[in-house]
């Protein structure tokens, strides 16, 4: 019901739509034959998106069972799904899985709260930041990895030197976003409410702390990330549980089906979190003007 | 002016500047300034850009120190500046009352919110105000506080036409109620002579100039003598007016007359 005119005889040419409204109740051809609940029928968005990953998946599971894809360099999606199923059957996923969650969670908890800290001391105090700042920055260059062998020299090969990688890797992210969060408060904003008599205390909890609160959500979803990338070469270190511990193994005897659940599990998991961070920044920061509606 | 009648008279001027010298470097940017102003005064600050009115203000806010000279303030002040500056985490009764450390802290905000027209946007949070109600709610703010002076930096100057008419409006209307001093600065001469009773021109961080503007309130631009105080103040801030010629075009001219209330 779109009419759209090119109209080539003016000199500068125009472009008009006109759009017929819509009358209700009234159907064309063969929509009166259907039923209403049919006609009302949309498909949902999210099945729609599903197409094209289905398409490729079915491909994918054409190519392997020609042979075209041999099973060493990559499973057929049909294995993959029944060695998925087994695993999840036989509980082997589920212990996996909570043995890596709980690595995670501790040491992403322990991370976060010395980068709050951290960013807090120096990001409120001049003192703070001349005493904290350079060390922190200098930590902060050191790759992880480059300190494995010295965490296993010095704290050994158990569960300890694990929890300690993956703080050190989720410290930072959430120490250098505070900190900038907190030296970028609009200055504008703190000399409002230093003409509105607002202590030092005061400033800190009604200002400063809610203006940084969107930079320290952004150093979050990095050491959330971070947390869960760790575990890849933390669980390659003496374990015989956890999701690192199940990729290692499986490349061990070339088990391209539990590999690929491995990497599933690690992009499924990392949708879940992001899911998380959104749900928690819609609470927290609700007056941003991207959540904000009337 | 009915106003400054009904205060005590007694009682000594809120605003005491006594040789105030305020510099940067070698720049004196306040330059032995001595500045009064009674209690429920009016007066607005004219002057051309570095002509020390926003060092000025800063220093009577408590936002910036002098360096030498005497300067007293009362401590129950208030500013509003330019951009309305309200926390974007909270909601407009909340910016209102913030710092404020009274019981029962609501109800005043909701009462400095109704007063300014905006009891229907109590729950909003500032990224939903329009400039004019954002503005709004921080004169609100700055009421609540029942200040002895407030201090206005340019507050309209970034408002559209029609809203800086209301807003001029809404603040002679809040100035009568509350009656504080008042410090208006501001760029445009037809808002000072709008508004004031009495217009200061600040010029190399002197006062250059001052007039008391008589005009009976409620204001206009088209009222007699307007134009000729027009004038006079434009060509003390370096630009050329005839003031008769001025006068009689505008005069001539009733539709495009400025008017404020109060």
């Amino acid at each position: 019901m779109t009419e759209k005119t090119f109209d080539t005889q003016s000199p500068g040419g125009s472009f008009s739509v006109n759009k017929a409204a819509r009358p209700d109740g009234e159907l064309q051809g063969a929509a009166r034959l259907l039923p209403q609940w049919l006609r009302n029928w949309r498909t949902p968005d999210v099945l729609l998106r599903l197409l094209s990953p289905i398409a490729l998946l079915l491909l994918w599971e054409l190519a392997s069972q020609t042979g075209l894809i041999p099973q060493r360099v990559i499973a057929a999606p049909s294995q993959i799904g029944g060695t998925l199923w087994a695993m999840i059957a036989s509980g082997e996923l589920g212990k996996h899985l909570l043995v890596s969650l709980q690595r995670a969670l501790v040491g992403l908890s322990i991370g976060v709260s010395i980068g709050v800290v951290a960013a807090l001391i120096s990001g409120l105090s001049k003192r703070g930041e001349v005493v904290l700042d350079s060390p922190l920055q200098m930590l902060r260059t050191i790759p992880s990895l480059a300190l494995v062998p010295l965490f296993i020299l010095w704290f050994g090969i158990g569960e300890f030197t694990k929890i300690a990688l993956i703080v050190t890797g989720t410290t930072f992210p959430v120490y250098m976003n505070l900190y900038a969060g907190i030296r970028n408060i609009d200055p504008k904003l703190i000399e409002a409410a230093n003409t509105l008599g607002l202590n030092r205390r005061e400033l800190i909890w009604h200002v400063i702390l809610p203006g940084s609160l969107p930079s320290f959500f952004v150093g979050l979803r990095y050491s959330l990330g971070i947390s869960w990338l760790a575990l890849v070469f933390v669980e390659q270190i003496n374990t015989t549980a956890g999701i690192g511990f199940l990729a290692s193994d499986a490349r061990d005897f070339m088990r391209t089906d539990v590999i690929v659940i491995c990497l599933l599990i690690y992009s499924v998991l990392g949708l879940l979190i992001d899911g998380l961070i959104r749900t928690l920044e819609r609470f927290a920061l609700a007056w941003r003007p991207t959540f904000v509606r009337n | 002016m009915s106003s400054i009648d009904l205060l005590d008279a007694s009682k000594p001027a809120p605003v005491q500047l006594r040789n105030v010298v305020r510099q940067f470097g070698q720049q004196r940017v306040i330059d032995g300034l001595d500045l009064d102003i009674a209690p429920g005064e009016f007066v607005a600050l004219l002057g051309a850009s570095g002509s020390g009115k926003t060092t000025l203000l800063r220093s009577l806010a408590g936002l910036d120190s002098i360096d030498s000279g005497q300067l007293r303030v009362p401590k129950a002040r208030a500013a509003v500046f330019q951009e309305p500056r309200l926390m974007p985490w909270k909601r407009a009764w909340k910016n209102v009352i913030l710092g404020l450390r009274i019981p029962d802290a609501k109800a005043r905000a909701v009462q400095a919110l109704t007063e300014v027209g905006l009891a229907h946007r109590l729950e909003a949070y500032p990224a939903t105000l329009s400039g004019g109600e954002a503005q709004r709610v921080a004169l609100a703010r700055g009421l609540v506080r029942e200040p002895e002076l407030l201090l206005l930096d340019e507050p309209f100057a970034a408002l559209d036409a029609l809203t800086r008419i209301r807003m001029h409006r809404l603040i002679i209307e809040l100035w009568r109620k509350h009656t504080p001093a008042v410090l208006l600065v501001t760029h445009d001469v037809d808002e000072a002579i709008l508004l004031a009773d009495r217009v200061i021109v600040l010029a190399n961080g002197k006062i250059a100039e001052q007039l008391s503007i008589d005009l009976p309130r409620a204001r206009d631009t088209g009222q007699p003598g307007f134009q000729a105080i027009r004038a006079r103040l434009l060509n003390l801030l370096g630009v050329e007016v005839e003031a008769p010629a001025v006068a009689q075009h505008s005069v001539a001219s009733n539709t495009v007359r400025r008017f404020a209330h109060g």
